[in-house]
């Protein structure tokens, strides 16, 4: 659009024509204040304290609302317009208590700058203030009406962007108040952005509500830890008897690829870290009884018995389960101890999307995988499967906001009625299980017609609907775990007919897309390189084993023969998740690396208690291939990262751990352990190196030493490292990966995850329970 | 839910003024009060579902507008003017004989349902003040003796 001139406090600003004034006079660093107005959402003009002075204009203008035009002369700041935010300001706190001292908003609260900035030091109202006590809406939501401000920001938010419509205004006037949808509480997705996007402390979360102080905290942005979106959460941090304890779960950090988003799960289901169940000592199976041990004592024993196994039955002998959410750097390393150290190709994690058939179909075509921030920008989606408002909510978001401020145009292919229906400018509704006929049909198959038109959707709406997606440009095909194998490879031929259509797979947790990139498969290595022909893994790993690896149901099958004689858990329940009997596991050396006791970790021989990933550094990649920092945040003292235990697992095994980490890296510098003169060294160093965003990998357990390696290693993964390391998501080319592989379609099972559930994990997260445990409550209540 | 005949023949009328379905919420809401009375809950829940909004939403409404209300009342409104060319004509002691007479407050309704008493803004009838309401009609130039044959007249109709 071309570019309006206008005069704002007598400089020169030039932004595009329709721009909004307030955006223009922010894009040239004019601040002008305002509650209501929030950009991406629909203008309010309510709270008038963005009013400027607009010359030729009779009345003072709200800048949240003008558009600019060409050769207007405004004026932000003057003695009328400060008589004005003043008086606003003044109305605001007529009504407002003034119990800064305990709100949670008290610090960080932007009616409390206004003040400062543009109010007045005294009211001129005696009147008594209107008192309502505080009212708790959802296990979630607090309402605290006095403190609100009637910007409807929480309303707009709730509405516009969640599309949830749950929060309203009721009455006129003076008497105006912000109305839950069941007149006394709420029913919705408990996302917390009305909390978050409150200016005051009038919406408070039932997380974080009188526990501390902003400015008690530190606050670390990071990847949080449950579906496999990505979102960055800003997790608020403050010391505690054993370490640092999560208290507040937020998007202060709006880097990331969800800016303002993120579901309750990335808010406030951060508390599963400090549950009271979780372990805090390993535990060794001793008279058939897990009893507390020290660590040295478990690794001993883990190393004693591994090497026993290998060296007396062979690799084959022993199993290796990866997680979904540890790190790259962690699933990387498992990757490689589990062929380098244990000499075993049975590696296999909890499958829930078909990554490997991904790479195969895209294998030396790259330019094909989309982002998360491609969602938000394309201008059309095709979403296959997947109830994506339950299972990946940033999806959903992107997908809702891109159609309600692009106009972008969305079709949804499901089995079901599903909540997206309602932006798309295309459904088909799918017979169950038919999604691959959908494929079929879509690459041109008129012969799967009748069977697709069974469900309701007629033939010609069947037919219409693939003419406006073949029309399309620059499509965006999300497609969920219902297309697997054969069929993945089907669409991408079908997505390679379309110019610049790109693909999202979509999988369930928060690593899952990592953990399939560092090749926890049996017969893939990092970077979808088949174990077979790996020679590149065989110069930087060493010699690796040749026997062909089992899968994950291949190993239980092998456990009950007795031929399993090993099995190493890392961060995963099998036994809970996948319906596996632990009788079967009774015959081997079952060890299990968990933050809690598990169905797996209670039938384990040792259970060493690990670090969750808001307590380690290192990456991750989300669903779409967006590699990004995760950050370490909080911690529990005697509970280690996996990363840490794998290092000293080898170590026990008399294995050189400099053959599995690479650290050091030639750094042979003081670094300041020498005390004396020079004390302190070691604080200026590191504060240098982290200034210039290198770290002096001096420990076999720095991840970003198996960083460097991936890097190196793994096709895709060579990105910017300054970028990475800056907070910013990276994405990661599937297609200059290796070959890929087609499976059998059965080793994928989905997590099956919802809003309010996040597989093992889920069930440590008071929040959620608590939520779960309402919801159910209210239907018993409906039945009677 | 079923309303009467006239009621379906007028929504399906007015629902054709509007470029958007949710535009004809106001009308509609004031036939559906004529008809049952008050905006219950199932009033409620049918308006949304037929104009594609949600319940908050309709009340949210309801909630702004003083003429809907989501309560029973009387079978006789009596809507008392008190702003200033009412007051000055005394439109208040109107509305206190009528809370005496009534035994009723602002917003009250008697126990046999008869009447509900409100005090009310401005009715547009300040030449005529003091002014009453009383559902549709108007009673206008008001003494405290008028109004009290006033409640009379409305207490014989409505106990025939």
């Amino acid at each position: 659009m071309a570019d309006v001139t206008l005069i704002v406090d007598g400089k020169k600003v030039t932004a595009p024509a329709g721009t909004l004034l307030i955006e223009a006079c922010k894009s040239a660093g004019i601040e002008v204040p305002s509650f209501c107005y929030y950009p991406g959402l629909s203008l309010q003009g309510a709270c008038r304290m963005c009013v400027v002075k607009v010359e030729k204009m009779p009345k003072l203008q709200t800048a949240c609302t003008t558009v600019i035009t060409e050769g207007m002369v405004v004026i932000t700041d003057s003695e009328e317009v400060r008589q004005s935010r003043k008086a606003m300001v003044e109305l605001l706190l007529g009504n407002h208590p003034l119990d800064c001292p305990v709100c949670d908003a008290g610090g960080e609260c932007e009616l409390q700058d206004m003040a400062f900035s543009y109010g007045a030091p005294e009211s001129r109202y005696t009147e008594a203030k209107n008192h309502r006590e505080e009212q708790q809406w959802s296990p979630v939501v607090y309402f605290d009406r006095p403190r609100c401000i009637l910007c409807y920001r929480c309303v707009r938010v709730c509405g516009e962007g969640m599309d949830v419509w749950a929060l309203g205004v009721q009455n006129r006037g003076v008497s105006s108040i912000i109305a839950p949808n069941q007149s006394d509480h709420l029913e919705c997705e408990e996302c917390g952005m009305c909390i978050d996007i409150c200016p005051v402390g009038a919406l408070t979360s039932g997380a974080y509500r009188y526990k501390t102080r902003p400015w008690e905290m530190n606050h670390v942005g990071t990847v949080c830890t449950h579906c496999g979106d990505g979102c960055k959460t800003t997790l608020g941090v403050r010391r505690s008897d054993t370490g640092m304890e999560i208290v507040r779960g937020d998007n202060r950090d709006k880097s990331g690829i969800n800016n303002d988003f993120l579901c309750i799960k990335g808010r406030y289901a951060f508390d599963f870290a400090h549950n009271e169940e979780r372990l805090m000592q390993p535990l060794i199976r001793k008279n058939g009884k897990l009893e507390p041990s020290t660590w040295e004592e478990a690794f001993e024993l883990i190393g004693r018995r591994f090497r026993e196994v290998r060296d007396k039955d062979g690799g084959q002998a022993i199993g290796v389960i990866g997680s979904t959410r540890t790190t790259n750097e962690e699933n990387y390393l498992l990757s490689k101890f589990a062929r380098a150290v244990l000499k075993t190709n049975n590696v296999d994690h909890h499958r829930s999307a078909d990554f490997p058939a991904l790479a195969a179909a895209l294998h030396g075509k790259p330019g094909k995988t989309a982002t998360m921030r491609d969602v938000l920008t394309a201008p059309a989606i095709l979403l296959i499967g997947n109830d994506a408002t339950n299972q990946h909510p940033l999806l959903a978001w992107q997908i809702r906001t891109n159609v309600r401020l692009r106009s972008a145009k969305l079709y949804v292919i499901n089995s079901a009625e599903i909540k997206l229906k309602k932006q798309a400018a295309g459904f088909a509704l799918l017979p169950a299980g038919a999604d691959a006929k959908a494929v079929a049909f879509l690459s041109g198959d008129d012969s799967v017609l009748d069977s697709l038109a069974a469900a309701g959707t007629a033939r010609d709406a069947w037919t219409a609907l693939r003419d406006q997606v073949r029309g399309e440009q620059n499509l965006v095909i999300a497609f969920g775990s219902e297309l697997r194998g054969a069929d993945i490879e089907k669409l991408a031929a079908f997505a390679s007919t379309l110019t610049g259509a790109k693909l999202i797979c979509l999988a369930d947790y928060s690593n899952s897309r990592g953990a399939s990139d560092m090749g926890l498969y049996p017969d893939l290595l990092p970077g979808y390189e088949p174990a077979a022909s790996a020679s590149k893994f065989q110069q930087e790993w060493g010699s690796l084993p040749a026997e062909k690896g089992l899968t994950l149901p291949e190993m239980i099958d092998a456990a009950k023969d007795g031929k399993l004689k090993a099995l190493y858990v890392v961060g995963a329940n099998p036994v809970g998740r996948l319906g596996i009997d632990p009788f079967l596991l009774s015959k081997s050396f079952v060890v299990v690396q968990d933050m809690f006791l598990t169905e797996t970790a209670r039938i384990a021989d040792v259970v060493l208690p690990s670090a969750n990933a808001y307590e380690k550094s290192g990456t991750c990649t989300n669903t779409c291939g967006d590699l990004q920092l995760v950050k370490k945040a909080g911690e529990v003292t005697d509970c280690k990262p996996d990363f840490e235990m794998i290092v000293r697992i080898a170590d026990a095994m008399g294995f050189d751990v400099r053959g599995l980490v690479p650290f050091g890296g030639g750094t042979h510098s003081d670094m300041g352990q020498t005390r004396g003169a020079q004390s302190g060294e070691a604080d200026r160093h590191a504060v240098w190196l982290e200034a210039h965003n290198l770290e002096p990998k001096m420990t076999p357990f720095d991840p970003m030493a198996i960083l460097d390696e991936i890097q190196r290693v793994v096709a895709g993964y060579d990105v910017s490292r300054v970028n990475l390391l800056a907070g910013a998501d990276q994405h990661i080319e599937i297609a200059e990966g290796g070959a890929g592989a087609i499976h059998k379609p059965e080793l994928i099972v989905p997590a099956n995850d919802g809003l309010f559930s996040s597989g093992t994990l889920g069930r440590y997260s008071k929040t959620l329970n608590s939520v779960m445990e309402n919801r159910s409550a209210d239907v018993e209540v409906a039945a009677d | 839910m079923r309303f009467s005949d006239e009621f379906e023949t007028r929504f399906s009328e007015m629902i054709t003024h509007y470029p958007t379905k949710r535009s004809a919420l106001v009308p509609t809401l004031l036939y559906a009060q004529d008809e049952v009375g008050y905006l219950s809950d199932e009033v409620i829940a049918e308006l949304a579902g037929r104009l594609g909004l949600t319940e908050l939403e309709v009340r949210n409404v309801i909630s702004y507008y003083s003429m809907l209300t989501t309560k029973p009342r009387g079978k006789y409104n009596v809507q008392v003017c008190t702003n200033i060319a009412c007051m000055l004509r005394g439109g208040e002691e109107i509305l206190d004989h009528c809370k005496k007479k009534l035994g009723i407050g602002h917003k009250g309704t008697t126990e046999d349902g008869l009447f509900s008493l409100e005090e009310v803004e401005c009715i547009g009838a300040c030449s005529w003040a003091a002014a009453a309401q009383v559902n549709y009609d108007f009673h206008e130039n008001l003494t405290i003796e008028k109004m009290d044959k006033i409640l009379d007249e409305y207490k014989k109709k409505g106990t025939q």
